[in-house]
């Protein structure tokens, strides 16, 4: 068998194992997909009234491309938490005891955490839908949407998968997030318009891959206002471009660094 | 006969503690070498370094023809890691974790699923094969990781700790099954804090103690050092104490009688319990000494330091550099023998 081969078989049966993992102990599920509900229905009606857009569209329009990018992105906590529970299990030395791909463990993780990601999309559109958000734009474009939203959270799951193999217990990694995901999600134009932050936060949330994925899905699903004024900057003038090329560079750089990284590994 | 494993002056530092100091260790081909030692002697730190989860700081080792610093893979083709050291998923079931190792070892699906049907039916694990593992007894748990191991039919299998934390039926059914598989010529490493573990499945012992080999022998050896079982005695009146040491003394296999824990109990190593201990109570009853308790131990981890260093395994856990010769109280009663590795080393 080639080494590429090899890695893909072995991505796959340990993506899986982790997949079997949601049919054994349903309540993770639950648990995955009840917080976008609650996150859609907690903006859209306790939020909805007091903030404008000042767009012209309704605060839900606006909101929801917001909440699926926020939701993709901590979604990525899952994939350290994971990480960080088999390192604390021992079924990590079990996996680096065995003559398999050394890359397949983390790539199985970020991989099976798709399907996760993929399930919440999916029920936070059909609750988006339920409280009045509308796909105005093309269906290839919504469904361009959604890919963008699968690629980029993959990345950051190599992000949260080079943390889950340098801390020492699962308890740890929710604080880790919190330090890298709050402020990527919160400081930029997912809850609050571009405008309503004071101009030396406005470049960070400008060129923050956050802000410029939620303003692709924005334009991808029309949700947005063609008459309200758009930021100049490149990143904001290309979202969709420049999420990607953020992927790409998250990517060579995280996943090579998360898989040196479990090489060396030990408790 | 050719030497399956093999290590020579392993060094492994965390910081300013020295977890192997210059370790050797050799297994001939299809025999079992059992590691004796205390917690954090450096037993799993010796075990993950040969399994190549760890690299060590100083030294070299080849397990099966492989060596684990250069050739990592290929030594992971042909060991089994099973016990502390590895674990099973919880999640998914006996037959689940058995194919998900035989694939990650490269067999198509075909053949995990039949080797997993195997190795359940072997190990008494049939029935409990396609429930989840986090419902099995610790028993079961330990079957199923042992099997785990011998998934690709390894010629050497690693087993850390494999019955500690099992309850004795549990332990003597894994005593069953480990014997089982060296009678199938697989080579063993076996890490225990139990001497009866390493006299029941061992060829050779090595005794471990902060990150050294500080004797190596067979069981035998080991045995007839420490001085195979013990009769100890309790008695009811302090001032019997004498005529007690008198009929202890009678019976005692070479060794002098030690004092006990109080001021009333006193203890021999001796070479026929049993007989021993009738001799004993014979003679007590006719010397009109009123007896409190009495009874056969056979000799534990304890006593195979307290012989080797004049430290109890407990002592020895403690961090720090080992006392010179034992403590001053103990080295009456046993003499410490800082050359007791030569002595029994071959």
């Amino acid at each position: 068998m080639t080494t590429l081969t090899r890695t893909l078989t072995d991505t796959q049966v340990v993506a899986k194992r982790n997949l079997l993992k949601i049919v054994r102990v349903p309540e993770i599920l639950v648990a995955v997909l009840i917080s976008p509900i609650m996150f859609v229905l907690l903006f859209a009606y306790v939020f909805g009234g007091a903030i404008d857009p000042g767009d012209g569209t309704s605060y839900r329009e606006f909101l929801i491309p917001g909440i699926f990018a926020q939701t993709v992105v901590f979604g990525a906590t899952f994939t350290g938490a994971g990480i960080a529970e088999d390192m604390q299990k021992g079924i990590i030395d079990r996996f680096r005891s065995l003559p398999m791909s050394q890359s397949a463990v983390l790539a199985g993780r970020t991989l099976s955490d798709v399907v996760y990601n993929v399930l919440s999309l999916l029920i936070m559109a059909l609750t988006g839908l339920l409280v009045g958000w509308r796909v105005r734009g093309s269906l290839l474009d919504a469904a361009a949407a959604f890919g963008l939203l699968l690629v980029f959270a993959y990345a950051v799951s190599w992000i949260m998968a080079l943390v889950g193999v340098l801390v020492p217990s699962v308890e740890v990694i929710n604080n880790a997030s919190f330090i890298v995901i709050m402020p990527l999600t919160f400081v930029s134009n997912a809850f609050v318009p571009l405008d309503s932050f004071p101009p030396a936060l406005r470049v960070f949330v400008e060129w923050n891959p956050v802000s410029t994925l939620t303003q692709a899905c924005r334009e991808l699903f029309g949700n947005t206002n063609p008459a309200a004024p758009v930021s100049d900057a490149w990143s904001m003038q290309n979202p969709a471009l420049y999420t990607l090329i953020c992927v790409v560079v998250i990517l060579v750089v995280f996943a090579p660094l998360a898989i040196a990284r479990y090489r060396r590994t030990s408790r | 006969m050719t030497t399956t494993i093999e290590a020579h002056g392993l060094v492994k530092r965390y910081g300013a503690v020295e977890a192997l100091r210059g370790l050797d260790l050799e297994v001939p081909e299809g025999t079992v070498l059992a590691l004796l030692g205390p917690n954090g002697a450096g037993k799993t730190t010796a075990v993950r370094i040969l399994t190549t989860l760890l690299r060590p700081d100083e030294g070299t080792a080849t397990v099966a023809g492989a060596d684990v610093l250069r050739e990592p893979e290929e030594v992971r083709r042909r060991i089994g890691l099973s016990g502390q050291s590895a674990a099973v998923d919880e999640n998914l079931t006996g037959a689940e974790n058995l194919e998900m190792i035989g694939r990650l070892y490269g067999f198509r699906r075909r053949r995990a699923v039949d080797r997993a049907r195997e190795l359940l039916d072997g190990f008494d694990l049939s029935d409990a094969g396609n429930r989840p593992a986090k419902t099995y007894s610790g028993g079961m748990r330990r079957r199923l990781d042992l099997a785990c191991a011998l998934v690709a039919t390894p010629r050497v299998v690693v087993l850390d700790e494999p019955t500690t934390g099992l309850d004795p039926r549990s332990r003597l059914q894994m005593w069953d099954v480990i014997a089982g598989l060296v009678r199938t010529g697989t080579t063993v490493l076996l890490t225990t804090q139990y001497l009866e573990e390493a006299d029941r499945l061992a060829d050779d012992i090595v005794v471990i103690d902060h990150g050294r080999a500080i004797a190596h022998g067979t069981a035998d050896a080991l045995k007839a050092q420490v001085g195979g079982e013990r009769v100890e005695l309790v008695v009811a009146d302090a001032a019997d104490r004498e005529a007690a040491r008198a009929a202890l003394a009678a019976v005692a296999g070479g060794d002098e009688v030690h004092d006990g824990a109080t001021e009333r109990s006193l203890s021999v190593a001796v070479q026929d319990g049993a007989r021993s201990l009738r001799r004993v109570l014979d003679r007590l009853e006719t010397d009109g000494v009123r007896v409190l308790d009495v009874g056969l131990r056979r000799p534990t981890l304890d006593d195979v330091f307290l012989t080797l260093t004049g430290r109890t395994a407990e002592d020895a856990d403690a961090s720090g550099p080992p006392p010179g010769g034992g403590a001053d109280e103990e080295r009456d009663l046993v003499p410490a023998r800082p050359d007791a590795a030569g002595e029994v080393a071959r």
